[in-house]
């Protein structure tokens, strides 16, 4: 199976129980550098696909906790070659791993040299915030002849025919941001939404993810049936930042309380 | 996109498209740089800027208000003005376009005049703007107060401390100021938290961008309503001196001034064009504020360019005594009048720079801004290297915004009346 068909796959099988797919992420090497590995095997365990955020300087589409989080791991000297490395050197973990990077970091990198990286480190995709699809085509070259997934993001404010245009170019899944703005802000789910969610699913082939603000059980209870997956962000760096447990937060996502 | 030098057909091409008027194509591209790298929420928006910008930009009844609005309300055409005592210094002929003399104090009302009247047309109900050294958000809030549009200014933490009369001005002209704490408190921080208010609300907020960065269509909008600089002082000199410099030279940190001065010059085979950058303190990574003298290409704010950047593409913090020039990044079109050879970029130090604010005030009576001192400083270098030659240097803004820096360098050196 090619890295991006692990993606859909592991989002499709978890979603058939009817519940929605766990897509979690956490920005590699916070809160602390030395608990990597072992954060990531726990989320990677409670998850059912996990993104390892790459840490930049200017996170212009994320909110303050994952400024903070970015920050504080740069400050470590967390970089993308390390958390390459890092990768490369620990077991395997069941859930599929995607790297979330603002393009400069990887363009720094070199496509080429970093899509033959990521299958070593067994990297399964790509979500790049500041790439949209009508700039994606060098990074693509590298990663499309290895199978490697490049997430395409879509908006409420994106126009039907563009809509249309980035769910057919989306490898792994779409990734259907619930609302304007930045990350990790809460947003409930008015009826607006499960409207746009249908739209874009109605459009995908591969399987749609909710994101931004998902923050609670009640969120992801709302969205069943509407999406395949739901992607925690902020609330997840947040579990991390206060030392809680990350897979009991996780399985309380999945079901109710009691 | 690549790092690896153009070779000279590459570099003979991209001059030869330049001087037919090429660029930016229709993908926002200047040879390889520009594009537009922003996020997906932002797209649409960019697309419905560019198309406002291709259906007024040129409409007869919009260049009419704006025209007046240049004329009646800024104050143009501003002058051009010899130097005479500098001619004799520097043994060149020396000329100063004089956009310290434009309403507010610097080029930038130029462009945010023109925006904000764009940002009418296309509805907006707000305007959220970044500033540096605070001129763009003067000029931003005054132009919003002019036509009655609510105006937001995100202004970092450490510029605010530095810039402080123009904090107040902006306030009282009507606008929001907003402290921005994140990053290195400075420009850069300003455009991270600028966009991310745009990205809450793109289909009624419009942002006015204050320099030619950005993603497309802006560094394109910002040449076109910054260009009257060059078109005027293309048109006084030859009047004035009765033919066109030898040398037209301007400071460059996002570059709008620089571009808007050197665009109708670039045809003209006869002239050479320098732009200065900010050397701050020297060569190294965080010590100045110059990516075409020391940066390497990559993506930050929305296009492709030269930028300072460490070994892991990580953005650095840049430093110069001159808040409007401290800014890693440069609008695209400098990377690539640098890269097909027509412009020649350089760095001026913080030092040299004070040297000639107080050279242009002892001389000239004219107190620059210490971003538009860096022009002098190179002026002052390329003279020496060149005896005897015409030049028009970008006077971009006054120094009046810098006399708390002033006060604690040149004055603090050398107090009034001990020279």
């Amino acid at each position: 199976m090619l890295p991006r068909e692990r993606i859909a796959e592991a989002i499709r099988g978890a979603a058939r129980g009817g519940e929605p797919a766990l897509v979690a992420f956490l920005t590699a090497g916070y809160p602390q550098r030395v608990q990597f590995r072992s954060h990531l095997a726990a989320v990677a365990e409670a998850a059912d696909v996990v993104e390892i955020g790459v840490p930049f300087t200017d996170p212009m589409a994320d909110g303050m906790t994952i400024q903070r989080s970015s920050q504080e791991a740069l400050r470590q000297g967390v970089t993308l070659q390390w958390i390459l490395d890092e990768l490369a050197a620990m077991a395997r973990v069941r859930a599929p791993l995607l790297l979330m990077s603002y393009l400069n970091p990887l363009l720094n990198y070199g496509y080429e040299r970093l899509a033959a990286a990521s299958v070593a480190a067994g990297v399964c995709g790509f979500i790049v915030p500041d790439l949209p699809l009508d700039e994606s085509a060098g990074l693509r070259a590298a990663l499309d002849p290895r199978g490697l997934a490049l997430v395409q993001m879509v908006t409420p404010v994106t126009p039907p025919e563009r809509l249309a245009r980035l769910c057919a170019a989306s490898q792994g899944f779409v990734y259907a941001v619930t609302m304007t703005g930045t990350t990790g802000h809460s947003a409930a789910t008015p009826a607006g939404v499960l409207e746009y969610l249908a739209r874009v699913r109605a459009a995908a082939k591969v399987p749609v993810c909710a994101g931004f603000g998902i923050r609670s059980r009640d969120q992801v209870r709302s969205l069943r049936g509407a999406v395949d997956g739901c992607v925690v962000g902020s609330a997840l760096v947040e579990v991390l930042e206060r030392g809680e447990s990350p897979q009991a937060w996780l399985g309380a996502l999945r079901h109710d309380a009691g | 996109m690549s790092d690896d030098k153009p070779d000279a057909a590459t570099r003979a091409r991209w001059l030869e498209q330049l001087r037919a008027g090429a660029f930016p194509d229709a993908q926002g591209r200047y040879g390889p740089f520009g594009g537009r790298y922003v996020p997906e929420t932002l797209v649409p928006a960019h697309e419905r800027l560019e198309q406002g910008v291709k259906r007024w930009l040129g409409d007869a009844d919009f260049q009419r208000e704006y025209q007046q609005q240049l004329r009646t309300w800024v104050g143009r055409p501003t002058a051009l003005s010899h130097a005479p005592r500098l001619s004799q210094r520097w043994g060149a002929d020396v000329w100063l376009k004089r956009e310290d003399l434009a309403h507010t104090g610097a080029h930038k009302i130029n462009n945010a005049l023109g925006q904000a009247l764009l940002a009418q047309r296309l509805g907006a109900q707000r305007i959220v703007a970044e500033t540096g050294a605070g001129q763009h958000g003067v000029a931003s809030a005054a132009a919003c107060a002019r036509l009655g549009l609510p105006c937001t200014v995100y202004m970092g933490a450490v510029d605010m401390e530095r810039q402080a009369p123009n904090v107040g001005r902006m306030r009282l002209l009507g606008a929001t100021v907003v402290s921005v704490t994140s990053g290195d408190q400075t420009l850069r921080a300003a455009i991270d938290e600028a966009m991310r208010d745009w990205v809450a609300d793109p289909e009624h907020t419009y942002y006015l961008l204050g320099s030619a960065v950005g993603a497309h269509p802006y560094p394109y909008l910002v040449r076109e309503l910054q260009s009257i600089i060059g078109r005027e002082a293309r048109a006084q000199i030859q009047q004035q001196a009765g033919g066109l410099p030898d040398l037209v030279i301007a400071c460059v940190g996002g570059g709008s001034n620089a571009i808007g001065l050197f665009h109708p010059f670039v045809n003209d085979a006869s002239v050479a064009i320098v732009g200065v950058e900010a050397g701050g303190r020297g060569a190294g990574l965080g010590d100045n504020a110059a990516p075409l003298s020391f940066g390497r290409p990559g993506v930050l704010h929305g296009s492709y360019s030269m930028l300072m950047q460490d070994g892991d593409g990580q953005i650095q913090e840049t430093h110069s005594v001159s808040a409007g020039l401290d800014y890693p990044g440069v609008g695209p079109e400098h990377a690539l009048l640098q890269a097909c050879g027509r412009v020649h970029y350089e760095a001026a130090g913080d030092d040299e720079s004070l040297a000639a604010v107080r050279e242009c005030c002892e001389c000239e009576g004219i107190l620059p801004a210490i971003e538009s001192a860096h022009a002098l400083a190179g002026a002052r270098r390329w003279a020496k290297a060149h005896p005897g030659k015409r030049i028009l240097v970008g006077l971009s803004g006054r120094g009046d915004k810098d006399m708390l820096t002033l006060s604690q360098t040149l004055l603090a050196n050398a107090p009034a009346g001990a020279r």
